[in-house]
């Protein structure tokens, strides 16, 4: 059984990445499963210098799902260069690094300066709903994503991966822009803006009012975009959003994945992505296909 | 260590209203419990977030927790019996620092804030202080582990409403006994903790404290259950750390009330 995949010439050894965000730098998972089972690793969100993020409350539930705000806490990409890749390159595993500004010649100098750390490929965020400046602000308006991504891409010595914002009129359209721009790849979904409200206190539940929707139950969503978008690039797609199980991933690579993201589940369930790897094989063994490839975009209409 | 164990229930009593004690085989959980740390339990299928809950109390390989209901979580963990099985993750987070307590240590707890000082409290007893318990309540059925407390500590017990015990705040008996303690450990609604904390401050006693936040993933990872603290070389601003891995237990001073 052959679970390789191949985003822009880097070998994932199985479709299986961790979405941004969810997986802080991959310690506090690290002490339940070994990292080296997963294709690729998915860091939080890095920016040029820290960030503290917002004040709590960061999180509402909602059935199946989760909102968050966190606002892309991190300890800005220098330290992340120096304490986390090394730590991370201890295993066999591929790094995304997952990059934020606040402006254009933002986005230019973290493409830069990642490209030039021991890293395999680059996502950048475009879609980051809990911050004031950049994050969604780029990834919503098709000049936008022009402009950033275009430039970016010319600071870019590894594969640029674009991470596409679902709060659009057409995903399409935007997957079109960013590959004529220079995206190598996309990654899709980043979180749905949503919000919840305490109705005894009348008080939104989230500090920053509105955050971003994940969990199983934006699955359908989620497929939904992966399919439009296929029809509309021919650059590789990693899928994500509300991935829990073997099967979600064949869903995914069938709508036109060519390696998924899990994220939020883990939040449920620790394990979450070696069960998925599991049912992901046992899956392929049932229907008997020998390569995992074979399931990129073959949904039957 | 941060580990993932399936346990089966022993038992599930309500101990007040609403207010439930719930007893688990959890033989590996057990074995690493520190007093002040938590688990995080699975609440049912509809569910996606585990719920943390503090242990109350580790006995052989049986751990028990006492958990209000407070939503459709808890409401589903209430009704689990006997011979029924919870996923939990466990221990977490850092508990006290046992070894700053002094030979006089008082564990102040409100409401569901008092479960996790049954454990601190046995645990500096066994380590050769000599604790004392203030145990706050809103109303006498709201009152828990009055018999487990007695029978190691000398315990004061307050309610709001004055339906049981002193009428009044866990402060007012503080206030009034404060230089005989050596530190303080306190567990309970941010209110109370921010007086205690204020009168710690004061009489400059060392003070615990184990807060609370909305959590995500409890080990660390998704970073939603940020506690604002003071930056460590006393320089002006804050900093977030987390309730699930840097705390919940914090040194009073380090927090931003």
């Amino acid at each position: 059984m052959d679970l390789r995949v191949n985003i822009c010439g880097v070998e994932l050894k199985n479709p299986i990445t961790t979405a941004s965000g969810t997986f802080g730098f991959g310690h506090e998972y690290g002490e339940f499963f070994n990292l080296s089972m997963l294709g690729g690793v998915g860091v939080k969100g890095l920016t040029p210098t820290e960030r503290l993020g917002n004040p709590a409350p960061r999180i509402a539930e909602t059935p199946m799902g989760i909102l968050n705000c966190v606002g892309l806490q991190n300890p800005g990409i220098d330290r992340f260069i120096e304490e986390q890749i090394p730590f991370l390159r201890q295993y066999d595993t591929k790094i995304i690094a997952n990059v934020s500004g606040n402006t254009v010649e933002e986005y230019c100098g973290m493409i830069e300066k990642i490209s030039d750390a021991d890293v395999d490929l680059i996502e950048m965020n475009i879609s980051c709903p809990n911050v004031k400046c950049g994050g969604m602000a780029f990834g919503t308006q098709p000049k936008m994503v022009e402009e950033v991504v275009s430039a970016a891409k010319r600071y870019a010595k590894k594969p640029l991966i674009v991470k596409l914002s679902p709060n659009v009129t057409d995903i399409a359209e935007i997957a079109r822009v960013a590959v004529d721009s220079g995206a190598d790849a996309l990654s899709l979904i980043n979180t749905l803006l949503g919000m919840r409200i305490d109705v005894d206190s009348r008080k939104p539940i989230l500090s920053n009012v509105m955050g971003g929707m994940s969990g199983p139950a934006v699955l359908p969503i989620a497929v939904r975009m992966v399919y439009q978008v296929r029809q509309a690039v021919d650059v590789p797609i990693i899928g994500m959003g509300g991935i829990r199980t073997g099967r979600d991933i064949v869903e995914m690579m069938l709508a036109g994945a060519d390696a998924i993201a899990i994220g939020t589940a883990m939040f449920a369930d620790p394990m979450a992505p070696v069960k998925a790897l599991d049912e992901l094989k046992a899956y392929m063994q049932q229907h008997g296909i020998e390569k995992v490839t074979e399931l990129t975009g073959a949904v039957q209409l | 260590m941060a580990t993932q164990e399936i346990c089966r229930v022993v038992s599930n009593t309500e101990v007040g209203t609403g207010l439930f004690a719930l007893t688990m085989e959890a033989p590996v959980l057990c074995a690493q419990a520190q007093p002040g740390q938590f688990v995080h339990i699975t609440c049912g299928e509809g569910n996606l977030l585990r719920r943390p809950i503090s242990i109350c109390d580790v006995q052989d390989d049986k751990m028990v927790v006492v958990f209000q209901v407070k939503g459709d979580g808890t409401a589903w963990l209430a009704k689990r019996r006997e011979g029924d099985t919870l996923d939990v993750l466990g221990t977490l987070g850092q508990g006290f620092q046992m070894e700053q307590l002094g030979a006089r240590p008082v564990f102040i707890g409100g409401g569901i804030g008092v479960p996790p000082m049954l454990m601190t409290l046995r645990a500096a007893k066994e380590n050769g202080a000599q604790p004392e318990a203030i145990l706050g309540f809103r109303s006498k059925n709201m009152v828990i582990l009055e018999d487990a407390f007695r029978a190691l500590a000398e315990t004061h017990i307050c309610t709001d409403d004055g339906s049981y015990g002193v009428p009044g705040f866990v402060t007012d008996i503080l206030k009034m006994h404060a230089h005989e303690f050596t530190s303080i450990c306190a567990c309970g609604p941010k209110p109370m903790l921010r007086a205690i904390a204020q009168i710690a401050e004061e009489q400059n006693i060392p003070c615990q404290v184990s807060m609370e936040e909305r959590m995500g993933c409890g080990i660390g990872a998704c970073l939603v259950c940020a506690c604002e603290l003071k930056l460590r070389d006393g320089e002006e601003g804050v900093r977030y750390g987390h309730v699930c891995k840097d705390g919940p237990v914090f040194d009073s001073k380090e927090v931003v009330w």
